[in-house]
């Protein structure tokens, strides 16, 4: 019977601290290291495991409707009310600029311009980053701490598949429907202030509308609405699997998650914008 | 019937802080091992790494042929079917109900029927005592209580090896002694191999095979229970004995003042305490992976202290042992679960030569 007896005294040594400054600079220096690389390579590493877990079967798709109509639940009638005041405000300031130069009649194509290809997209960042985000990572950070993702794995359960990957498909899905919702929310709440409020006339309105809007100014939209909702529910897990230390953990993870998403959906949108100018010629008028 | 363990040179550290070292140990298939160390040894970190949920450093952790820390992701899933956990806090799935949490492992890796589930899902729920709480939530049950469920649901799956962490945390002592029961008579029935932590020193002196210390980042002493219980290493003999005495203190290590005050003091350990006989099943089954009353101590020429083996009838096990033995007709002899058939002391086990007699 092996039952190898290791000594007592065999290598008791205790760990000696650096001292001093040094200890401090390599402190800071690792610091930097972590967020400058370790982190954004964990980060990307699971997204390569998720991508991978998205096509094993069988889909969760229980879990999947149900995270779709908590994310729905928890965001759509915040979206609404946001869209509503943004479309005025944008048909306000934009509206005023307009006429100033006399061109009321084309108050209709910058609202289009401005909220379909723009506000709508940020509007809905908005809302899946703070509202779906939060919700995701406070969820599974909770799993986390309460050691239920290790209890899953235990099980032969891969929680990416299980957990992560419905949630981050649900979470993009909804951000499609969010987007199309902010669109059209906020178009009327346009009109409703250019032709109510500021004098426009209808006709203008649409006309405009018809004459700069195309297919492509949505489409695009929606595709940056799927990018933020992965996005968001990638950075959502990354957190909430990483959360450790207690409730405070993850109360941390949901503040990180929220200001991440919140930088990076801003970065895509950038991003996606200019490279659709760049691939989409404008409508001629 | 259970694996065997083997870990060789297993270190693990998180960032600079060390919690163990150059762990080795062979945890024997189908015995029940109990695992000690003060707080924050990194016991729990032990169990952790052994289902794969925190890579170690360096070393290995051999299930068989398989190293453990260097196998693909899909085949540690699949390994870690032969593994039931029950973590510290218990982990259930807080959304979930103790019915389903326990139901759980079966409707994933297994094509029962519910009915069947359900059969199986009562009696484990039986087994520790949670009848009645089918229905109830993780957040509406006590400690003890989501450590029983967790407990049943490690178990539903009839696992090869079984790990626990702290089952008696939180727990009553009398409770806790069903519990002990529960495992001695689980181990004879499936047969696995068990690796229990506990704080517990009645548990720790009655209910294993082998006893393990871990303590200063390294393993102190892995051996039969007989080996620890009548050791002179301070640390094991301190431990085992929970006394004040010895190198340990509230910080780990006792400073040289404490231990220089506490020789002029003139305290001595004492003599070591009979060792008390190993728990039996209960139902009438012997375990495959006990061993005979007093032959550790027999085969190395260790005395053990007077009143050793003596269990509250006044009966003493290593005259009892033999009779006992013969009186227990292995349960269907034929070699089913928990038949040990030839396995016990006596016959070994082929593949494990001197099992129980003579180690
Ligand atoms: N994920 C982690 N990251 C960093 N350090 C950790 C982690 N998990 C555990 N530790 C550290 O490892 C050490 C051992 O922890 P562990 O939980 O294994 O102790 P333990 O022996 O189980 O104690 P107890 O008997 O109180 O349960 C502790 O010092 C803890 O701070
Ligand atoms: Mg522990």
């Amino acid at each position: 019977m092996s039952t190898p007896d290791t000594g007592i005294d065999a290598g008791r040594r205790r760990g000696r601290k650096g001292g001093g400054s040094s200890a401090r600079f390599r402190k800071v220096g690792d610091g930097a290291v972590n967020v400058l690389v370790k982190e954004p390579g964990r980060f990307f590493a699971l997204c390569l495991d998720t991508g991978r877990a998205m096509f094993k079967w069988p889909f969760q798709w229980r879990e999947f409707i149900q995270q779709a109509w908590f994310i729905v639940s928890v965001t759509v009638v915040p979206t609404m009310l946001v869209a509503i005041p943004f479309g005025g405000i944008l048909s306000l300031q934009v509206g005023g600029l307009i006429r100033q130069f006399g061109a009321q009649s084309f108050t209709g194509a910058t609202a289009v311009a401005a909220i379909v290809r723009e506000a709508s997209p940020l509007v809905t960042s908005l809302l899946v980053a703070g509202a779906a985000g939060s919700a995701i990572c406070a969820d599974i950070g909770s799993r986390k701490i309460r050691e239920e993702i290790d209890a899953m794995e235990v099980l032969g359960i891969n929680p990416l598949h299980r957990l992560v990957v419905p949630r981050m498909l649900a979470c993009a899905f909804v951000a499609l429907f969010l987007n199309g919702l902010v669109s059209v929310v906020g178009l009327m709440g346009g009109y409703f202030f250019n032709v109510m409020l500021q004098g426009g006339t209808p006709g203008a309105y649409l006309a405009s509308f018809n004459a700069i809007a195309q297919l492509p100014d949505l489409l695009q939209a929606e595709v940056k609405a799927f990018v933020f909702g992965i996005t968001a529910g990638l950075v959502a897990a990354y957190k909430g699997l990483n959360a450790k230390g207690g409730p405070k953990g993850v109360g941390d993870a949901v503040n990180q998650t929220v200001v991440i998403t919140f930088m990076l959906l801003f970065v895509e949108n950038f991003l996606i914008s200019s490279l659709y100018f760049q691939l989409v010629p404008s409508k001629g008028m | 019937m259970g694996v065997e363990i083997r870990v060789e040179g297993l270190t693990k550290s998180f960032g600079r802080q060390v919690i163990w070292q150059d762990v080795s140990l062979t945890i024997p298939a189908g015995e029940i091992s109990v695992l000690l160390g003060p707080s924050g040894t990194g016991k729990s970190v032990f169990l952790k790494s052994l289902v794969g949920l925190l890579k170690p450093d360096r070393g290995h952790i051999w299930i068989g042929d398989r190293d453990l820390p260097r196998l693909p992701e899909s085949q540690l899933y699949e390994t870690r079917k032969l593994f039931g956990v029950l973590f510290q806090d218990g982990a259930l799935f807080g959304s979930m109900n103790l019915f389903d949490n326990i139901a759980f492992p079966l409707r994933e890796h297994t094509r029962k029927r519910e009915s069947e589930i359900k059969n199986i899902v009562l009696e484990k729920m039986e087994m520790v005592g949670l009848l009645g709480a089918e229905h109830k939530l993780p957040g509406e049950i006590s400690g003890g209580m989501k450590k029983r469920a967790g407990l049943a649901r490690a178990l539903v799956l009839d696992p090869e090896i079984l790990l626990v962490d702290e089952p008696d945390s939180g727990l009553d002592p009398v409770r806790t002694a069903f519990l002990n029961q529960v495992f001695i008579d689980l181990n004879a029935q499936i047969g696995a191999t068990f690796l229990i932590v506990t704080h517990d020193i009645n548990t720790a002196r009655t209910l294993p095979d082998n006893i393990g210390l871990l303590y200063q980042r390294h393993l102190a002493m892995f051996g039969p229970r007989e080996m620890l219980l009548t050791s002179d290493e301070p640390v094991v003999r301190q431990f085992l004995n929970a006394s004040k005495v010895g190198p340990i203190g509230m910080s780990e290590e006792k400073d040289e003042s404490e231990l220089e005050a506490e020789a002029k003091l003139g305290h001595d350990p004492g003599k070591l305490p009979p060792i008390p006989p190993q728990q039996m099943p209960s139902n009438g089954m012997l375990r495959a992976g006990m061993h005979a009353p007093g032959a550790w101590c027999a085969a190395h020429g260790v005395t053990p202290p007077p009143g050793s083996f003596v269990d509250d009838l006044g009966r003493n096990w290593v005259e009892e042992w033999p009779r006992y033995v013969a009186s227990m007709t292995p349960v269907g002899a034929s070699g089913g679960p928990g038949a040990p058939g030839g396995r016990f002391p006596g016959s070994p086990p082929p593949g494990r030569p001197g099992a129980g007699a003579g180690y």
